[in-house]
């Protein structure tokens, strides 16, 4: 059966649901709209979902990728959850911090520390 | 009459259908020369992010009421200096200081809006021709 090959790692475990991502660079529009639909679904599998993306191999961010997680965010808050976002390269922090969006998601340092702080 | 300050001389062209192997294929050539005239990763990083900005705002804003196959055009020049990067569609152009502040409070939540942001936060210069349809981008080494 055909189907369109995955972006993305996911694993869940005590409720969490982790994100990783396939591609070093998260540029692409085409694949950021693939990407943000394969959360969406995952998102929707449960009532109060609490995700936590990790950017462990991401070296590249667009603004339209940072435009997909704010959408993933309120996705995520309509449905009561909890998103989390971890393991962010310091050079990609930085693009959070000017745009001012580490104040709009909850960003820890490793994906542990993510997971331990889920209400 | 002034001249047009989004020019960059003895630059060289390319035509870019949407295609994201032909655009992948342009930057990693701007940056394997940047890398060759002695710019870090550091610096690579910026001036990737700010090309990929300037060519996705081209495609998918710049020439959204064109025909489906325009192109768009980007030329550069390396030196030991400076990067410099224009990236012109083929679209009527838009006001670019009427853009509304992505880090103001209300706008925090808005998905779009951050491109010309992020370019003018990592370039060294951003300037638009009058109609907006072009777009110079100059990175300079820190001396």
């Amino acid at each position: 059966m055909a189907q369109a090959e995955s972006r993305l790692r996911v694993s869940d475990r005590d409720g969490v649901t982790t994100v990783e991502f396939v591609d070093r660079n998260i540029l692409d529009e085409a694949n950021i709209q693939a990407i943000s639909e394969e959360i969406s679904a995952l998102i929707d599998r449960t009532e109060t979902p609490k995700l936590l993306i990790s950017f462990s191999n991401v070296d590249h961010l667009s603004s339209a990728a940072l435009g997909a997680l704010i959408t993933i965010n309120h996705r995520v808050r309509d449905r009561e959850g909890q998103l989390r976002l971890a393991n962010i390269d310091p050079q990609i922090y930085e693009v959070f911090v000017i745009t001012r969006l580490n104040k709009l998601f909850e960003i820890h340092d490793t994906a542990d520390e993510a997971s331990a702080s889920f209400a | 009459m002034g001249s047009n300050p989004t020019v960059i001389r003895d630059a060289t062209r390319v035509e870019l259908a949407k295609d994201r192997g032909l655009i992948d294929d342009v930057i990693e050539r701007i940056l394997a020369l940047a890398a060759k005239h002695g710019f870090d990763a550091g610096s690579g990083f910026a001036i990737r992010l700010a090309i990929e900005e300037a060519i996705t705002n081209a495609f998918v804003h710049g020439n959204s009421t064109m025909p489906h196959d325009a192109t768009v055009t980007v030329e550069y020049r390396v030196s030991d200096c400076s990067v410099d990067v224009a990236v012109e569609d083929r679209g009527p152009g838009f006001n670019p200081d009427r853009l509304p502040d992505p880090t103001r409070e209300e706008n925090l939540s808005k998905p779009s809006g951050r491109g010309v942001m992020l370019m003018r936060a990592y370039m060294t210069e951003v300037v638009f021709n009058d109609s907006g349809n072009r777009v110079r981008l100059t990175y300079r080494r820190e001396s």
